[in-house]
């Protein structure tokens, strides 16, 4: 579903932030992609986002090619990739269900949908009772719980989380990746970028792909095929 | 396009100073034009009413012979552009001018001889009366050695046709002046609109809206700001139009499609503006 082939990212001032990764992700896996800050882990999903072309080799995404891809059908994959931050970014002066409604609105949903669609996704994420909460009004938990709402509004193939947890506690970020895996369990794929090694090492059977210096230096995946 | 109306209606309301200036500008430039076209409407229907005189007269010399005049004619019949000939002899001329300027009734009755030349009234096709026809049958005509002087109105209507291109060029520079400083500050409230929505249009490109669906509100918002403009223009148009002609002098309005199409200039340079500015500030994907 998700393939990178011999994947190089050269940034001008900054040199390589990924350096010839290959890697495939496939239909309802789970992954964790690991590595310390600037390990290349956020390339990676701008990458599979489409946020960026690789300078050599190729990604391909539900049968989208970087190297074919057209303006418009990168606004339709990304219908197909829901993506998650740190920092929320959700929008400050609309409620939590405003903030899942509007995803819904700019790519063109009729307002029955929304209206029937808004709701089931915030009870699908446990908040069925802040629809009209500002972000303001809510924890940090919450507000990742109502991003992960608004990367679900098209049902998609696979989820991307750039260290979601990164600003919660441990409890919250214990809800967050129940909430993923949960997530998971419907059929779509995620993958978890994340410098939490604790995490990691709490969910031994979760595939884990580590980065360092933006060169793919553990797929233990990999391993258990060589194993 | 209701989200898209909504964005629009919103940015104006966020910035509605940049945008009362914005369309300030359009309606300025749409304003001068506006003017010159009064001006050239004018110009054309005086152009019109010299074209449908359609008539030139050749002066014969007192020298000429009955058969160079019948010469004359039968070139003259020949022209494709010329409908009829007539010829006026001197006492002809004479007992007119008694007729038409009675007040010189004196002068005439008191003059030895006839001071009047015979003349040839040439009248023209209804088709054949543009300007440059008159002029080439005249320049015909006046090539002819029977012929003193021709006279089709040229001293001024030439000055007519100066002072059309005149106000042409004129508005063209400050119309064009104008435009270009009103896409400039159309573009300056697109990119304050830009800057104003990026967490938004950062998300709209997060999940996956197309690139036509994040531009369609900038788009909308100088397109309204232009038919504003393109409406303030008409009307300070129509009231120059109304003082001048109550208190200087009786002038024509301009046609209704005139004023369409000045509107809809306002709103289509709106649109330009909007586009360039959200090509350059807009980084979509």
């Amino acid at each position: 579903m998700i393939s990178l082939l011999h994947v190089t990212k050269t940034y001008p001032r900054t040199g390589d932030a990924v350096a010839d990764v290959s890697l495939t992700l496939n239909k309802g896996e789970f992954c964790f992609l690991t590595g310390h800050s600037g390990a290349g882990k956020s390339t990676i999903m701008r990458l599979i986002h489409m946020a960026e072309r690789p300078t050599s080799g190729e990604v391909r995404v539900s049968g989208y090619s970087s190297t074919t891809i057209r303006p418009r059908e990168i606004a339709l994959l990304r219908r197909k990739i829901g993506y998650c931050f740190q920092d929320f970014r959700l929008l400050q002066d609309r409620t939590a269900a405003e903030n899942v409604a509007f995803a819904l609105e700019v790519t063109g949903a009729k307002p029955q949908v929304i209206r029937t669609k808004v709701p089931r996704l915030l009870a699908q994420v446990g908040l069925a009772s802040k629809a009209e909460a500002l972000p303001s009004q809510l924890s940090g938990g919450e507000q990742q719980r109502v991003a992960m709402a608004r990367a679900l509004v098209h049902e998609p193939l696979v989820v991307l989380a750039d260290e979601p947890t990164g600003n919660l506690d441990e409890r919250a970020t214990r809800g967050i990746f129940d909430l993923l895996q949960h997530i998971n369990q419907s059929g779509t794929a995620v993958l978890l970028a994340t410098h939490n090694l604790e995490l990691v090492r709490a969910n031994p059977d979760v595939r884990v792909i580590e980065l360092d210096h933006g060169r793919l230096v553990y797929d233990s995946a990999a391993e258990e095929v060589r194993s | 396009m209701t989200y898209s109306l909504r964005e629009a209606l919103v940015a104006f309301r966020r910035a509605p100073l940049l945008a009362g200036v914005s369309a300030a500008m359009i309606a300025l430039s749409l304003f001068v034009v506006g003017l010159f076209g009064i001006v050239a409407f004018n110009i054309r229907k005086v152009i019109e009413g010299v074209e449908a005189r359609g008539e030139v007269v050749a002066y014969l010399r007192d020298t000429a012979s009955p058969a160079d005049v019948q010469a004359l004619r039968h070139e003259l019949t020949g022209v494709a552009a010329v409908r009829e000939v007539r010829y006026v002899s001197r006492e002809e001329a004479l007992q007119v001018a008694k007729e038409e300027l009675s007040e010189f009734s004196a002068v005439f009755g008191s003059l030895d001889s006839n001071p009047l030349p015979a003349s040839l009234e040439v009248r023209l096709k209804p088709n054949q009366k543009g300007p440059d026809v008159v002029r080439s049958v005249a320049q015909r005509i006046g090539a002819n050695p029977a012929v003193e002087e021709v006279r089709y109105g040229n001293e001024w209507l030439d000055k007519v046709f100066l002072l059309r291109s005149v106000a042409a060029t004129a508005t063209g520079v400050l119309g064009a002046g104008f435009a270009v400083v009103a896409i400039l500050i159309i573009g300056a409230a697109v990119r304050l609109a830009i800057f104003a929505r990026r967490e938004e249009i950062a998300i709209m490109q997060l999940v996956g809206a197309t690139n036509w669906f994040i531009r369609k509100p900038f788009l909308l918002e100088g397109l309204m700001t232009g038919l504003l403009g393109g409406m303030l223009a008409a009307l300070a148009t129509w009231l120059s139009y109304s003082v001048l002609t109550n208190a200087v002098f009786t002038v024509v309005w301009i046609p209704d499609s005139w004023v369409v199409g000045g509107i809809l200039t306002g709103g289509a340079l709106g649109v330009v503006a909007s586009w360039i500015a959200v090509r350059r500030h807009l980084r979509v994907a």
